[in-house]
């Protein structure tokens, strides 16, 4: 027992799908709270006080959704990959729900990238869309999303399905730094990243302020609706655990 | 504040249809995210609980 000291507890008790049910229970009023707070005043914030772009004027705002729902089409595919190789190699039951749970949450984020996208270029390039590089590699997350809930829902047996999603999903990770770079390595239409990790961001404190709180906000709804989802998943795959039974009747004795 | 009247909130300088079409998707994106889990819960427990009661009466 004393060399597996250095791994805390809770890594462990992730693995019980028992703990992770009643754990996201507990977090999700937390976490529900802060998205609505975070994404409410981050709305107002970037719809009424954020000043205009001087070149973009007010179709600039889009950017407050456009950015948001980006990153985290990004975040929650790697999320679903990493999830979906701790699946593979452990054989831990609950990251192969956390993988599949991601997978419809990812796919609507990048329509809502996409579309806002879409929406932002008609005012500003005097275009729908453009086959260019970043916006092409974005359309490949989508499909990709798509792919993931097509080979999960055509696979009959459980653990098929996750092992071969996660084999796809690890495989379209390759398409994460081409998103990434894309407005590098080519050249686009596309402006480049807001927020560097290195660099101060180029527009002024109160445009990219808001954006933050957007950032923020949406990480914070990712989490809710994955723990929503999860739980669920938790509840289907382990009806025949004594656990979920006692649930189950609990609720509907009252 | 970056507005001085309400319809010149609501127009967005001629670039209202883009700003209002992104956010009601937005929302809508928001929302559907929330209703589909929950929607899909209540279902769940519905059906796995009847399941649950009519196992006990048969054995």
């Amino acid at each position: 027992m004393s060399d597996k000291k250095w791994m805390p507890r809770w890594f462990y008790q992730l693995a019980s799908p028992r703990w992770c049910y009643q754990i996201c229970g507990k977090l999700l009023p937390w976490f529900t709270a802060l998205a609505l707070g975070l994404l409410i005043g981050g709305t107002i914030w970037a719809l009424v006080f954020a000043p205009a772009d001087y070149q973009q004027g007010n179709s600039f705002r889009i950017i407050y959704l456009h950015v948001p729902s980006a990153i985290l089409a990004q975040s929650c595919y790697m999320l679903m990959a990493i999830a979906g190789a701790i699946g593979l190699i452990w054989k831990m039951k609950v990251a192969d729900m956390v993988a599949k749970s991601c997978a419809p949450i990812g796919a609507s984020l990048a329509v809502l990238a996409l579309l806002t996208g879409a929406i932002w270029g008609k005012p500003t390039w005097g275009s729908w869309w453009v086959w260019d590089a970043r916006l092409t590699s974005m359309l490949i997350l989508f499909f990709l999303y798509l792919g993931v809930m097509a080979l999960n829902s055509a696979i009959e047996s459980e653990s098929t399905a996750a092992q071969a999603t996660a084999v796809l999903a690890l495989v379209g990770l390759v398409n994460i730094p081409i998103i990434k770079y894309s407005v590098e390595w080519w050249n686009t239409l596309h402006q480049p990243a807001t927020f560097k990790l290195t660099e101060k961001p180029a527009m002024p404190v109160e445009m990219w302020l808001p954006l933050l709180v957007m950032v923020i906000g949406f990480y914070a709804f990712f989490a809710v609706t994955l723990m929503m989802r999860l739980r669920n998943e938790i509840l289907r795959r382990e009806r025949r655990a004594g656990w979920v039974k006692e649930l189950l009747l609990s609720k509907s004795a009252v | 504040m970056s507005f001085n009247s309400i319809s010149e909130f609501l127009t967005m300088g001629g670039h209202g249809l883009y700003v209002w079409l992104s956010y009601g998707l937005g929302l809508v994106v928001i929302l559907a995210n929330l209703i589909v889990p929950l929607q899909a819960g209540k279902r769940l427990r519905v059906q796995l609980t009847r399941r649950l009661l009519r196992e006990k009466q048969g054995s």
